[in-house]
């Protein structure tokens, strides 16, 4: 009996049961691991007055294709299960159970704000609160790379970026998944134009860099494309088809290409 | 009264007798277990496949339950008919299946409750009925749910049926709450086995609404007789089931037909053979 | 003080076996002001007449929309609604994510009725001061259910409530048998056609004063005010039945 009061001085003294409480017991010992990774690649450019997010929707488990088509892409708030009139979307790659998790929290955090404010969300306060649902599981993440894109209150179009904790930026580009480190270089070459040099100026020493400018639309899908097809070829869990959702003050546009299979 | 207040007002074991601790966590002086939760699974079940078919979906596993690599119990039934819409196909832990079980009893009895009909016709006719869709969407948060406690049902579902448009519908849940639907679908060894073989009769949504009844019947028939030849923990004896409009046709008693062995005199590359 | 001894608490029956407290509770649902639902076999249609408190103020909300295929409409205190509107959209919201379908209205319409009950039966708590009109369509059709604060819930095929409700629901009561196969347009005209009669002789409907909530098989919950339903407020009082008074009405004063 663990008492806090030992019988040898307490003799004269009624003895009680009842211990201090005392430490925990030892954290306990778990070999269930609540994650995996369900591989593929998505990547969100903005322009001028449009964003555009790409994902591909292959599914996997270690070597193997779960599917060929698991949506990567959401719609976020508007009205019903099928988000009608929604201008917001959001990306998630990792594990793909966080991700629905994640996907369903926003849109119902979204939809009750349309719910009790009347309107809808700004993509700028959407953005801060996707990275307090990410955050108020940091010690048991969400293992997703999100990226969120829309509208935003000047008619421009919005990307934010996610780590699986929470902190997030706006940027004009980002590529996330397995194959991020292959598409992000490219994006950083071709739509914020890093090292590459204006050839009418001289060259050398202070030679003049390539200021980025606004993209197209038309651009920008061909660029999605180009990133795409190649990561295809490079990475084992990037294949078998291309969403892209585009998001322009009319609404969201949705399209689908295949990719290769193999 | 003495001088230590967090036992004032305690029982005094000269006047109640001690306490019996038994109950308490061992850290408190008693003999309870810790609560423990499933680390890894016991009694298995293995691979579950199935295919979509134009009006319809045809969901096949063996009726083995293995202890390890002991065929244990082998009359164990893997397909759980919920109602006359869907059928779930379960793998990995048969004691955590039998609970899901349970839950899709209790389940089947809440909504009978809820949707008001008294008699079984109405029940059988009703446009409120629970599609494959919507049973596959909860199971999926209880496994989602599980895993997030760190108390996973050590499973891996197929849920197939038809969805409340009738219109055939195929998904899987596991023990992580991962989902995922296709026209063809397997899990544990099919993932690896069966599933290639399904792909090349419907690589694709668009050929999955060409299949007949039939065609995908036998389809699922040969995949179980490849699982059985390859799979160690496997048995010739399997359930079946379509879930098309006329209802759930399962039968539990079917044995795998024409054999054939011949080919595994030819497999070379491991055993005992020197040529 | 007391209009008898038997109402301070909605937890002791009175000696005729009536519990005051619910049917003061009842009593503020006759205050609000009125509000009307119809269904046929493809669509439910809710109407309410908004009031102003004062000039200045805007006219209070009647009819929310609660999923997207149903919506309510209250007589009575609009704080209680309010309360009870956003169960009803967590229900909903729930329902969809757990079993990704839209909530019954039956289903729903019971879960607030057992929630108004409890409240009619513990010491200390207070009934719902409001009645509201369920209206939607779901996987069984088109529903209009009634809710009391007594927590008594019940299917209509119409139904009014609030204040000067009767001449309503005498309308209804008169039209009944024409709901079932009326087409959305003679539903909607049905709908405000009650709600005209529940009106005093000095009052009107206008674009400001009606909200129209309609909804259908394959329509979404959609709730129509403003210049939305101008349209209808016309065509509905050109060609008065006969028997009712024929003065010709100003929409848009």
């Amino acid at each position: 009996m663990a008492s806090l009061f030992n019988a040898q001085s307490m003799l004269d003294q009624p003895s009680y049961s009842f211990a201090q409480p005392t430490s925990h017991s030892e954290p306990r010992q778990h070999s269930f691991y609540p994650y995996t990774d369900n591989g593929g690649s998505t990547l969100g450019i903005s322009g001028q007055d449009f964003a555009i997010l790409a994902g591909d929707t292959r599914s996997t488990s270690g070597y193997n294709i779960n599917t060929r088509y698991a949506p990567k892409l959401f719609k976020i708030g508007g009205d019903g299960p099928n988000n009608t009139g929604s201008k917001i979307v959001l990306s998630v790659v990792g594990f793909a159970a966080d991700g629905r998790a994640l996907k369903e929290r926003l849109d119902t955090v979204v939809k009750m704000y349309k719910y009790q404010h009347g309107k809808d969300i700004s993509v700028g306060a959407c953005a801060q609160r996707l990275s307090h649902i990410l955050y108020s599981k940091r010690f048991f993440p969400y293992y997703v790379t999100a990226i969120l894109g829309g509208i935003d209150e000047e008619g421009k179009g919005a990307l934010y970026s996610y780590d699986p904790v929470g902190s997030y930026e706006r940027e004009q580009c980002r590529a996330a998944g397995a194959a991020s480190s292959l598409i992000m270089p490219f994006l950083d070459n071709q739509v914020n134009l890093k090292n590459q040099y204006d050839a009418s100026q001289p060259q050398g020493f202070g030679k003049e860099p390539l200021k980025p400018q606004p993209l197209s639309r038309p651009h920008v899908e061909s660029l999605v494309n180009d990133a795409f097809t190649s990561a295809v070829e490079r990475h084992i869990e990037v294949g078998d088809g291309l969403q892209m959702m585009i998001i322009t003050k009319d609404g969201i546009e949705e399209t689908y290409a295949p990719l290769k299979k193999d | 009264m003495n001088h230590f207040p967090q036992a004032w007002g305690r029982p005094r074991d000269d006047v109640y007798g001690q306490y019996n601790p038994s109950y308490l966590p061992q850290s408190h002086g008693g003999t309870q277990q810790p609560i423990t939760h499933t680390q890894s699974p016991i009694v298995t079940g293995t691979s579950v496949i199935a295919i979509k078919f134009k009006t319809g979906v045809v969901i096949a596993a063996d009726n083995l339950a293995s202890y390890g690599s002991l065929a244990r119990f082998t009359d164990v039934h893997r397909l759980k008919h919920f109602n006359r819409k869907s059928v779930v196909g379960v793998g990995g832990d048969v004691s955590d299946m039998q609970y899901l079980d349970r839950l899709l009893k209790s389940l089947d009895v809440e909504e009978n409750y809820s949707t008001g009909s008294h008699t079984a016709e109405e029940s059988e006719t009703d446009p409120a009925m629970m599609g494959a869709n919507n049973l596959h969407t909860y199971l999926s948060k209880v496994m989602y749910k599980r895993r997030s406690d760190f108390n996973p049902l050590w499973n891996a579902l197929l849920v197939a049926g038809l969805d409340e448009k009738n219109k055939p519908f195929l998904a899987s849940a596991d023990l992580l709450g991962t989902t995922f639907s296709g026209p063809t679908m397997a899990t544990g060894f099919g993932a690896h086995l069966a599933q290639p073989i399904m792909r090349r009769i419907v690589p694709d949504e668009a050929a999955s609404q060409q299949l007949g009844r039939e065609e995908a019947v036998q389809a699922v028939r040969d995949c179980m007789k490849v699982l059985f030849y390859r799979d160690a923990r496997s048995m010739p004896e399997y359930s079946i089931a379509v879930i098309d409009e006329k209802g759930v046709e399962l039968k539990e008693k079917e044995v795998l037909e024409n054999q054939s062995w011949d080919f595994a005199d030819k497999i070379r590359g491991y055993g005992t053979q020197t040529v | 003080m007391f209009r008898n001894n038997y109402d301070n608490d909605s937890v002791t029956f009175s000696p005729q076996g009536r519990i005051f407290q619910v049917e003061y509770a009842q009593e503020a649902v006759k205050q609000g002001s009125v509000v009307v639902g119809i269904v046929s076999k493809t669509h439910a249609v809710l109407a309410a007449l908004k009031r102003n408190a004062e000039e200045l103020s805007s006219y209070q909300r009647k009819i929310i929309p609660i999923d997207t295929h149903y919506g309510i409409a209250l007589a009575g205190l609009a704080s209680d609604a309010r309360v009870l509107s956003n169960f009803m959209k967590q229900q909903s919201l729930s329902s969809r994510l757990t079993y990704d379908r839209p909530i019954l209205l039956s289903d729903i319409t019971s879960r607030i009725g057992d929630r108004a009950q409890t409240n009619t039966q513990s010491y200390g708590k207070r009934p719902y001061g409001v009645g509201l009109l369920i209206a939607g369509v779901d996987a069984k059709g088109p529903h209009l259910f009634e809710f009391q604060p007594s927590g008594v819930t019940q299917e209509m095929v119409a139904c009014g409530i609030g204040a000067r409700s009767q001449m309503a629901r005498t309308y209804l009561e008169r039209n009944l048998d024409s709901f079932e196969d009326s087409s959305r347009e003679e539903l909607i005209k049905h709908a405000l056609r009650a709600l005209k009669d529940s009106l005093s002789q000095d009052k009107e409907l206008t674009v400001d004063n009606t909200s129209l909530g309609v909804s259908g098989v394959d329509e979404p919950f959609k709730l129509y005010e403003g210049q939305e339903i101008s349209s209808w407020l016309e065509t509905t009082f050109e060609n008065r039945p006969e028997g009712q008074d024929g003065d010709s009405m100003a929409v848009d004063s």
